[in-house]
């Protein structure tokens, strides 16, 4: 059986969270894998805990949600506590942003790194909601689930015209924020 | 030229199978987790000369859908929860007059209003039982995006040929969830038309069987073709006209029944996984099974052979499945996002030849492979 | 000449089920002369019904023929209609199928303005189910359900067609025949959705808790109370009060449901 590759991405609705979801699952469909894409989110639009779930295998994936999560990555504090609860292993990398989680919790297994995701979006990018994007790129960084080139594609191919350069920049500096951490 | 892989939701998916089948007309209300379907078809259908209307509620989609169908169109409509439970008196309409159409039923969270965006599988009985009176229904209940779209167009198949009303019953999990697919091309899966008849219009009786090609099955004409027929809610005669007459109406009573009955075979789907040496069987559907079929793996990794009768075709329910598993696992495990409906069904058929025990949670969120493993174990162990 | 009913009705469905002295029959009589008058193919008519006594009058015409849920009969009929263009599509319906429980379907099949006739067959009582209190009973009047007189307020169905945008709109009653005749033709022809409201009468269970008791004086109540809408426009509303106004209230040409669906929405999608 291969391994899969379990993604989960956690915050609040409004971050962008299942379109970084939809973006990452694609890129893994256009280097000839299978994926699967899923999500929780209440009855707000803007607020209120949202996660995105991404498998990826080469193989068949069998059960299409993180069972056992290789990375979660939380951008919001009422994301902590559910979805970092079944982190089983000790090499599950869980990546919070620096800003946005106020306190980072204590946990029985994973790798804590914290990365500024938003602070890189605002003070850098000038755009606060591209974080979804930069953390998207330290997810690939960080794991090589997909190539940069590939997720490159499928950012540009879900965005809005006239934002390719931004989004582009912002994967840039993703993959940038990856780099400083030594696995 | 390979064929590409698109990454599309379940409701995306139902939406291109029932393009795929032939839909002509598509009524529906908007409701939350089935949204997607109605706004997928009403940009799509009106290309392809076909009608989309979004209607003034659940009822009035249910009954829409069976007018569009009486004219000899195929027909869907979508809903979910509370919605399946307001259509349920026209669907006995056409369940009664044997009307084909697909009601797809995306289940989240209930009673009542419940959980608008969680997942469920609560309307399993509903979906046997929901309208008043003895009738026959089809479901199906797929549990993946390729297989959404190959069960649309089946369930389209079923209800066109057999003239039995099919529900679709996805769950909120397998609607919204996103997962590769390549479309078949034409021809590649069947997709049947409903018999037409072959007597003169002055000799049509729209219930009566006696030489159709396909035993118990009316051809069916279409309002507007020539061939003037009644339908009614009442107990009708095979002319159509109503009749209180007891002999008559326990006729035609069993061989709406009965129909069900003789193409059970064509109607059933089971999926096996790993039972030909399985000590323990788990028995699911929807994307409980995926959490089955992941279970399976790992039991199997920790010395426990566990094998998985997944049932694609829930209604009607296939017994013989059960009963054959029943003489030879240790247990059953039945996990579902409920209290415990299909597993009445698996009790019912184990005829006490087997124990069986229920995984089941209520708390929006998919059943978890671990849970299923934890309970074999347990039980496993435990004898 | 005799007019040939048997051309419309089914062999072998008579007699109706309806009661001596009720209307239905007569108004079925004006439906099948006017479509007789307007030459329509009769396998390019449907005839939908609810639940009801009125409801029963699609099963002796030899036409393609529905008898559906209650209240529910506008709501099949727009699946037809939308699916078949070709169909005329005529919804006949009691008052309390058109107007209590199928209320809903009744405004939004106005304000769609889809190409469907609606007759209302309007005896201010439900019938078939012994006599409960209708949404057209008056005030004060006895019902089985309203023993001590009803105190639920009637809807004018002629006012909530307009209110909801039919575009055809008229009254009439079962004693008028001939404008019955002539109510329905205009109606069929009318592009967009159509109502009339034929007061009817049911002397078995509005009748014998109400007075008059007797079909002839419920019918001669029609001819005697009535009065042309030309008249009672140019009357006070103290002088109608209590008339049947009968004749077209509103004759509207504005964009019908289905026409604008194939000639609007198909080519837009087709052309993407």
């Amino acid at each position: 059986m291969s391994k899969n590759t379990e993604i989960r991405l956690g915050g609040e609705g409004g971050q962008g969270l299942i379109l970084a979801g939809v973006i990452l699952a694609s890129a893994a469909l256009l280097e000839g894998k299978n994926a699967a894409q899923s999500q929780y989110y209440g009855p707000e639009s803007r607020g209120g805990i949202s996660k995105s779930e991404v498998v990826i295998s080469d193989g068949e994936i069998i059960y299409p949600e993180v069972a056992d999560p290789d990375l979660v990555l939380v951008l919001s504090d009422v994301a902590i506590g559910p979805y970092t609860r079944d982190i089983r292993r000790d090499d599950a990398l869980v990546v919070f942003d620096a800003d946005t989680v106020k306190k980072v919790p204590d946990l029985k297994h994973g790798k804590i790194y914290k990365l500024p995701f938003t602070m890189t979006a605002h003070d850098k990018l000038g755009k606060p909601f591209i974080a979804n994007i930069i953390a998207l790129g330290a997810i690939v960084g960080l794991t090589n689930v997909v190539s940069r080139e590939s997720i490159e594609k499928a950012v540009l191919a879900r965005v809005p015209k006239g934002t390719e350069e931004l989004n582009k920049t912002a994967l840039f500096e993703g993959f940038e924020l990856a780099k400083t951490i030594k696995k | 030229m390979e064929k590409k892989a698109l990454l599309i939701s379940g409701n995306e998916a139902c939406v291109e199978g029932a393009l795929y089948a032939g839909i002509q007309f598509y009524a529906g209300y908007p409701i939350t987790p089935s949204s997607e379907i109605p706004e997928g078809l009403a940009r799509k259908l009106p290309k392809y000369g076909g009608v989309m209307i979004q209607m003034e509620d659940e009822i009035a989609a249910m009954a829409a859908t069976i007018g569009a169908s009486l004219t000899g169109k195929k027909a869907m409509t979508a809903t979910s929860g509370p919605g399946f439970s307001l259509k349920q008196e026209n669907l006995g309409f056409a369940s009664f007059n044997e009307v084909p159409c697909v009601i797809v039923n995306v289940m989240r969270g209930g009673p009542s209003t419940g959980a608008p965006t969680g997942p469920s599988q609560g309307d399993v009985m509903q979906a046997r039982w929901g309208t008043h009176g003895d009738h026959p229904i089809v479901a199906l209940a797929p549990n993946s995006i390729p297989e959404i779209f190959t069960e649309t167009v089946r369930g389209f198949n079923i209800t066109e040929k057999f003239r039995i009303p099919v529900i679709l019953l996805l769950d909120e999990i397998i609607a919204h969830m996103r997962e590769r697919i390549i479309f078949p091309e034409k021809g590649e899966l069947e997709v049947v038309d409903r018999l037409k008849p072959t007597v003169p219009p002055d000799q049509y009786k729209p219930f009566d069987v006696t030489n159709s090609p396909l035993p118990l099955v009316p051809p069916m004409a279409a309002y507007g073709s020539g061939y003037r027929f009644h339908v009614t809610g009442l107990n009708h005669r095979t002319d159509g006209f109503p009749t209180n007459n007891g002999d008559l109406i326990e006729k035609e009573m069993h061989r709406i029944m009965d129909k069900v009955d003789l193409y059970k075979k064509d109607i059933f789907k089971t999926e096996t996984y790993m039972l030909d040496d399985a000590e323990v069987a788990i028995v699911a559907y929807g994307s409980s099974s995926r959490a089955a079929k992941y279970a399976v793996n790992a039991l199997r990794e920790q010395g426990i052979k566990a094998g998985m009768l997944r049932y694609i075709t829930i209604w009607p329910f296939d017994e013989a499945a059960i009963e054959k598993l029943a003489q030879k696992v240790k247990f059953i495990v039945v996990p579902e996002l409920n209290f415990g409906q299909l597993i009445l069904e698996v009790e019912r058929a184990a005829k006490g030849k087997t124990r069986v025990y229920g995984v089941n949670r209520v708390n929006i969120e998919i059943i978890h492979p671990h849970e299923i493993i934890e309970k074999v174990k347990e039980l496993f162990h435990g004898i | 000449m005799a007019f040939e009913y048997e051309k419309y009705i089914r062999k072998g469905t008579l007699p109706h089920i309806w009661c001596p002295g009720c209307g239905h029959g007569i108004v079925m009589k004006s439906l099948l002369r006017a479509i007789d008058g307007l030459k329509l193919d009769k396998n390019d008519i449907a005839v939908v019904s609810g639940i009801g006594c009125a409801s029963r009058l699609p099963g002796y015409l030899d036409m393609n023929t529905l008898h559906t849920t209650h209240g529910r009969a506008l709501a099949f009929a727009t699946g037809i209609r939308l699916s078949n263009p070709k169909l005329k599509v005529i919804v006949v319906s009691g008052d309390g199928d058109a107007a209590a429980i199928g209320g809903n379907h009744f405004i939004h099949a106005a304000r769609r303005n889809i190409e469907i006739t609606l007759l209302v067959f309007n005896n201010s009582i439900y019938g078939m189910t012994g006599g409960q209190v209708a949404p057209t009973t008056p005030l004060g009047a006895i019902a089985t359900t309203m023993p001590y007189g009803n105190i639920d307020p009637p809807f004018d169905i002629v006012k909530l067609a307009e209110g909801a945008g039919a575009t055809f709109v008229a009254r009439t009653t079962s004693y008028h025949t001939a404008q019955t005749e002539q109510l329905i033709k205009q109606a069929i022809m009318h592009k967009g959705f159509s109502v009339i409201d034929i007061i009817d009468a049911c002397p078995v269970q509005f009748g014998r808790r109400n007075k008059p008791k007797e079909a002839p004086d419920m019918m001669q109540i029609q001819k005697d109370n009535s009065m042309p809408i030309q008249l009672a426009q140019k009357k006070t509303p103290e002088e109608i009060a209590g008339k049947i106004i009968t004749g077209v209230f509103v004759k509207k040409d504005l964009p019908s449901y289905m026409d604008t669906y194939y000639t609007t929405i198909i080519p837009k999608a087709q052309a993407k």
